[in-house]
């Protein structure tokens, strides 16, 4: 069955435009069709065609329903680009949208709906409406979608129309596939609402688990997918739930499945009996295993989700380690992948079988599969102390290969080994040190001269083997620079001999007097002083014992995990980031602000819809440009924002013995004031960057904000607004910002105001910023609002009136929490802490070995709260109890305690 | 959780773009372009690179089939899982309509494409995937017809699979059971992974809305009717059927039960994870005759039950790349050197139970080498080969009840087949 349009393609003779006008307006059928295909074959090789707009369109009104197809296709490229003239086509959609075939009839709303011109909109509204209602389900499925459409472009027309009320009582259709395609479109309308609009029931919930019988592959992604969000009331609901999802797993379609077990995953959260939710897991196992034999490309996102699937339920795949093993055909993707997950499932069992496996990936061709391989031998002996020396053998056998980034990677992680147990396995420095001349790598440059400092003592010739790395001092990188000072220092210690007196000159001198890099001249200076002062105390600080270090460097954390959970199958779990940190187009309740007052941003690809969907990014995703294996190839990259995710797998980077030797492990390495936040990323921002925090200063808000330009132009002109939140937070006055030059930045202090505009509903931390200049588009962005800000200075409380407010308060008006990431190591100085954020110390008693505080506080707006901590001293864990006349305050201030708390 | 692709983009093989289709108007040709040509110039082989990849705000999918690349591209958190799928998915219903999916194919048929592509996504939402019903109303020129279509009520209905209105003079199923075969041995000679990958592979020929209900020896059902002490039951580990079984009633009672498509398909496949003994095992040793000779004797012996017999047996040994001057020798089959693949093929046209054959190779090796090479790549030894009316599992089809409302009689055809699938052993 194939065609022969390429020969529509060949027409590339002068004067092609006029040519095409003839042709299209020729009173025969034939020569007109063949003239559309001819446009269509131009655009498809990005020819500008948009000149035969009125041609084209003549062409519309057929009987020929290709024909028809075409011109619609042309429609909905070039109707932006002539919006006046794309009226024109509006009288034959409207007939279309009437026309006795429903292939015709959703066909125009179908296209209308792509049409992103405000003026065909308000046509749409009237056909959409009957379509809506049609006796075809072919065209209802249609006209669902299309209500989605519509209010990506006009929101407020949807809601106005009632378009809303009518897409809910679809999800009642007889047919199913009308059914999913609206739960498709109401999903993604609540996601770019803040109103509920599509809350599932019991009563929606149970028609659609019966919709899920019958429509197709697709239809069931979309049901499972939006039923997701909803909670079950009890374990009973949630096991029925469960029940009903179930034979999904059994389903050919690999997407249905990951669905469903996401779906399962999320209810058994709420299942409290043990033997169903063993049950579950053991349903659970072989189709997530059988997930393992679908094309290379599902399986990557599989083994990224399995990655979070057994870090919460390790036991669903225990038995499972060999369908991880790599086959040898397997993309390097999904190599890595499954190298991931058998690290998470090794355990003392079958740890021998994995370090077969690895032995033999380490021999492979792709240098990242093996330094991966290597690494995670090195992990494994982390991990698991009984096989550390397996593992160790293992490595010096591969080192014995002599391959380079083999050695190389093989000492990084020995260095880890020695970290996690010391003083067990130094008999191997010997071996080690033969590859030293073979070491060009800084990180493992780095790691052999921190394994010959910290062993000094053992290593009889340990001054000359630092002697000849100290010969290309000046030309090593920076982090070699650090270790070989410290480790040079620790020698020095260890052996106070001339020699070392020798090099310990030599290296101060090279580090203080021939280095421009800052951190390598104020260590060396903190070393020169407490060297000439007291050795004995340099002593107790450069050879303290260090901290014994664990193999978390690729665990998530629990919270982040729980929402990544609930994103299984979609592109967050792929990525191991919260959706905020990638997705660009998302809604925010911000009122735009006079749309003549900015111009559109027309680099951004859609500046077309000019009316909503302001294109914010969300905040700032500042690695969001890192796809998953890059980040780990960038050790020590910041994370900003909401993405703890991005965790690297770098045990280097857990080793403060390493970098920072110097600095004992819960100091905070400099007082300096912390650095503000990154908002709007330069990336976001064409180029501007945007930091910014409430900050509270002698009873006054102040946004404390720094702009920096990292454009090629100046920028003035600066304006900002804030959008209704809980608090009423705005601006007291105009933003006072002078033009910033390209490379340069500035920095503001806003006064800010309470209680101007509060936007009503359940309280929410997050401001919402929109910044604008006369250079660039409007600019959105989030905040969080901390509570701590809001605390009044004069919220101390007389004793009595404590007691009293305490006894008048309902008990129902008392909140617990347990901050378990806190320790309180000393009262006193965890009371200074919370006076400074203007928590006031009320009364102290003990209570056994617990200490029991209570504290005073107000919000700016003069509400009280009562505080009552309990803690053990030096033991984690803070019991913290609030009682407040206005309960939904609670939550804000929980993470605001926990915050000081935590410094 | 909502989220669609913003547009979908079918590429050539340097990733140019060739057809696409906007649904959302967020995301540029010119901009998808830019990120996929420099992709793929970055890392030559686009083999290394995952198939999801975040650039700028948007988050490209893609797959490569032939040398057309397709991808989806969106700025939302869309089900990256259903979006790779449904391009596969893609890929089948083009494959349906014009033999091959290639660029040649694309251009050819650019009209076709657009209006499928058009049909099987709306608004960045995957909709419908059917090829069989979609070349009911969307066809290609040869075959069109002036008089307007209607969608058939496949489409939206319940039974989106199968259209009424089938007519055959014969009415006959042929049901072909497929298991493959997957193999890892490592060099100790140990089985490190062996599993079984079946599949109830169908083509019917059925008049009418056929009812069929399908009866096999599996552990579960027959204990639940008591009739375990009859004949070799199975245990299925994992159990994925064609959209047509009606999942809720297996659930229920492991009854199979459906109205099945029209012509081929994949009834359904399962899993079993029990050691299987290697079928046909295979053993190398390679003696290196000082530094420019290598000299392997290769041992291929068949592990089953005489009476069966493997057909199509293909070994493929590895050997260094730079071996030259292949001097072979067997005692069946015949062997061919293979230097694109640096390997020995060894092909054995019928190897039946019980049996062993020999292999006999030297090889020159050129006398310099160069010291610093990174070692070799491993290669596994891999093996090929079927085994027909015959089955790993022991699994039986014991009916298959065809019922339609006319009550014709359909003849159903049955026939086993057993395959290598991943069979790789680590011993050479």
């Amino acid at each position: 069955m194939s065609g022969h349009d390429s020969k529509y393609f060949s027409t590339t003779k002068k004067g092609e435009i006029p040519e095409l006008k003839d042709e299209l307006n020729s009173q025969y059928k034939d020569k007109r069709k063949d003239a559309v295909k001819k446009v269509i074959a131009a655009m498809t090789v990005g020819k500008d065609v948009s000149s035969l707009f009125t041609d084209v369109v003549n062409c519309m009104q057929t009987e020929n329903l290709e024909l028809k197809k075409l011109v619609y296709l042309y429609l909905i490229n070039y109707a932006k680009s002539q919006p006046d003239l794309a009226i024109l086509a509006v009288n034959t959609f409207v007939k279309d949208s009437q026309d006795p075939n429903p292939l015709i009839r959703a066909l125009a709303v179908r296209t209308m709906g792509c049409i992103r011109v405000d003026k065909i909109t308000e046509y749409l509204c009237d056909p959409l409406q009957k379509c809506l209602k049609d006796d075809d389900p072919y065209v209802r499925k249609t006209a669902s979608i299309c209500v989605a459409k519509l209010y990506d472009i006009n929101a407020e027309l949807v809601e106005d129309r009632g378009f809303l009320d009518t897409l809910k009582d679809l999800i009642s259709d007889n047919n199913p596939m009308v059914v999913a395609n609206a739960v498709a479109a109401l999903a993604e309308i609540q996601e770019n609402s803040t109103r509920p609009i599509f809350e599932i029931t019991s009563n929606t919930l149970a028609k659609l688990l019966t919709a899920l019988n019958e429509c197709t592959e697709w239809g069931q992604v979309f049901i499972l997918d939006a039923l997701s969000k909803y909670k079950a009331a009890d374990a009973r609901e949630a096991e029925n739930i469960v029940e009903r999802v179930t034979p999904r797993l059994q389903h050919a379609n690999c997407a249905v499945v990951l669905s469903a077990v996401k779906m399962i995953l999320l209810q058994m959260e709420l299942i409290t009996s043990t033997d169903v939710v063993r049950n579950l897991c053991k349903k659970m196992a072989p189709p997530l295993v059988t997930l393992l034999s679908a094309e290379p490309e599902i399986q990557y996102v599989a083994l990224r989700n399995i990655n979070l699937i057994v870090q919460r339920r390790p036991t669903i795949l225990a038995h499972e380690i060999k369908v991880f093993f790599c086959k040898y055909n397997d993309p390097i993707y999904v190599k890595m992948e499954k190298l991931e997950i058998m690290i998470k499932l090794a355990s003392d069992r079958n740890i021998d079988q994995v370090l077969l496996e690895f032995k033999e990936y380490a021999t492979e061709v792709d240098v990242d599969f093996v330094r991966k391989a290597v690494r995670a031998i090195g992990r494994c002996a982390i991990k698991l102390e009984r096989a550390a020396e397996r593992c160790i053998s293992v490595l010096l056998e591969l080192i014995k290969i002599k391959v380079n980034y083999v050695v190389q990677e093989a000492i990084i992680v020995i260095k880890d080994i020695f970290r996690r147990y010391p003083n067990t396995y130094e008999s191997i420095i010997a071996t080690l040190c033969e590859s030293l001349d073979t070491l060009d790598e800084p990180e493992a440059k780095a790691s052999m001269i921190w394994i010959i400092g910290e062993y000094a003592e053992r290593i009889d010739n340990a001054d000359e083997l630092l002697e000849s790395f100290l010969e290309s001092f000046p030309e090593e990188p920076a982090s070699v620079q650090l270790q070989l000072l410290t480790a040079t220092v620790k020698l020095f210690l260890k052996k106070p001999t001339e020699g070392p007196q020798q090099m310990i000159q030599v290296v101060l001198n090279n580090a203080t007097v021939e280095t421009d890099n800052p951190d390598l001249r104020d260590r060396a200076y903190i070393y020169w002083r407490l060297l000439s002062t007291d050795p004995e105390a340099a002593k107790d600080v450069v050879l303290a014992e260090k901290p014994v270090i664990s193999d978390d460097s690729n665990q998530i954390d629990s919270t982040l995990l729980d929402e990544l959970l609930a994103n299984i199958a979609t592109l967050s779990s792929v990525y191991h980031k919260p959706p905020e940190a990638f997705v660009s187009r998302v809604k925010t309740a911000i009122q735009r602000p006079d749309d003549e007052e900015y111009p559109d941003g027309s680099e951004t690809g859609y500046s077309e819809t000019s009316s909503h969907a302001p294109e914010s990014s969300g905040p700032a995703p500042t690695s969001s440009g890192t796809p998953p294996y890059a980040a780990t190839k960038q050790p020590g990259q910041a994370t900003v924002g909401p993405a703890p995710a991005a965790q690297v797998p770098d045990l280097l980077g857990d080793l403060i013995g390493l970098d920072n030797s110097l600095v004992p492990v819960d100091q905070p390495a400099t007082p300096t004031g912390p650095p503000l936040p990154v908002l709007l990323s330069a990336s976001s921002g064409q180029g501007l960057q945007i930091s910014a925090q409430l900050t509270r200063r002698d009873g006054q808000i102040f946004y404390s904000m720094l702009f920096e330009n990292n454009t090629q132009t100046s920028l003035d002109g600066f304006m900002i607004q804030f959008n209704k939140n809980t608090f009423g937070l705005a601006a007291a006055g105009p933003l006072q910002v002078p033009q910033i030059q390209p490379g340069t930045s500035a920095r503001t202090l806003l006064p800010m105001v309470l209680s101007q505009n509060v936007s009503p509903g359940p309280p929410s931390s997050i401001l919402q910023v929109a910044v604008k200049n006369n250079q660039q588009p409007v600019f959105y962005f989030n905040d969080k609002v901390s509570l701590l800000v809001l605390l009044s200075e004069d919220g101390r409380m007389e004793r009595a009136d404590f007691l009293e407010k305490w006894k008048s308060l309902p008990d129902s008006n008392e909140v617990t929490k347990d901050l378990p990431g806190v320790v309180v190591n000393s009262v006193e100085a965890t009371l200074d802490r919370l006076a400074a954020s203007n928590m006031f110390f009320i009364a102290k008693r003990r209570h056994a070995n617990q200490e029991v505080l209570y504290l005073s506080a107000k919000t700016s707006w003069g509400i009280p709260l009562l505080i009552e901590l309990t803690a053990v001293v030096g033991i984690p864990g803070i019991k913290c109890a609030i009682k407040i006349p206005n309960l939904e305050l609670a939550p804000l201030f929980f993470e605001a305690t926990e915050a000081v708390l935590k410094g | 959780m909502a989220g669609a692709a913003s547009a979908l983009f079918l590429l050539d093989i340097k990733g140019r773009v060739l057809v696409w289709r906007d649904y959302r108007g967020d995301v540029t040709a010119v901009q998808a372009e830019k990120f996929f040509t420099k992709l793929i110039e970055k890392d030559g082989d686009p083999d290394t690179q995952s198939p999801v990849v975040c650039d700028n705000g948007v988050s490209y999918m893609f797959i490569q089939h032939n040398n057309v690349y397709l991808m989806t591209a969106s700025r939302q958190n869309c089900n990256a899982a259903s979006h790779l799928l449904f391009l596969h998915r893609v890929v089948d219903v083009f494959k349906h309509y014009f033999e091959e999916l290639e660029e040649e194919s694309l251009r050819d048929n650019f009209v076709v494409v657009y209006e499928l592509l058009d049909e099987m996504m709306d608004f960045g939402y995957p909709q419908f995937t059917e090829a069989k019903i979609l070349s009911e109303f969307i066809k290609t020129d040869a075959y069109r017809m002036e008089v307007t279509q209607r969608p058939p009520m496949a489409v939206t209905n319940a039974v989106s699979w199968r259209s009424e209105g089938i007519r055959y003079k014969k009415n006959e199923v042929f049901l072909d059971v497929v298991e493959s075969v997957n193999i890892l041995v490592n060099s100790n000679g140990q089985i490190i992974r062996s599993d079984v990958v079946g599949a109830l592979k169908m083509r019917t020929y059925l008049s009418g809305m056929p009812e069929c209900k399908l009866g096999l020896n599996d552990r579960v059902l027959l204990e639940a009717q008591g009739r375990s002490s009859k004949g070799k039951a199975i245990d299925l580990d994992d159990i994925k059927f064609h959209q047509c079984v009606r999942l809720a009633r297996f659930e229920n009672d492991r009854t199979i039960a459906f109205i099945p498509p029209d012509g081929s398909f994949d009834l359904m496949t399962y899993r079993l994870s029990t050691q299987v003994k290697p079928l046909i095992w295979v053993e190398a040793q390679v003696e290196r005759h000082s530094r420019s000779r290598m000299e392997m004797m290769v041992k291929a012996r068949s592990q089953f039950k005489e009476r069966s017999t493997a057909t199509n047996v293909e070994i493929e040994l590895p050997v260094p790349c730079d071996a030259t001057n292949p001097n072979l020798r067997t005692s069946m089959g015949s062997a061919t050197y293979a230097p694109e693949k640096d390997a020995l093929i060894w092909k054995i046209k019928s190897f039946s139970g019980g049996k062993e054959y020999m292999l006999r190779a030297e090889f020159s090796l050129p006398s310099v080498t160069d010291e610093d090479a990174a070692p070799e790549r491993k290669a596994p030894i891999r093996v090929k080969f079927e085994i027909p009316y015959f089955t790993v599992s022991g699994i039986q089809v014991r009916y298959l009840k065809i019922i339609e409302k006319s009550g014709y009689q359909a003849l159903p055809w049955v026939r086993y087949i057993t395959m290598a699938g991943e069979y790789e052993l680590r011993l050479i």
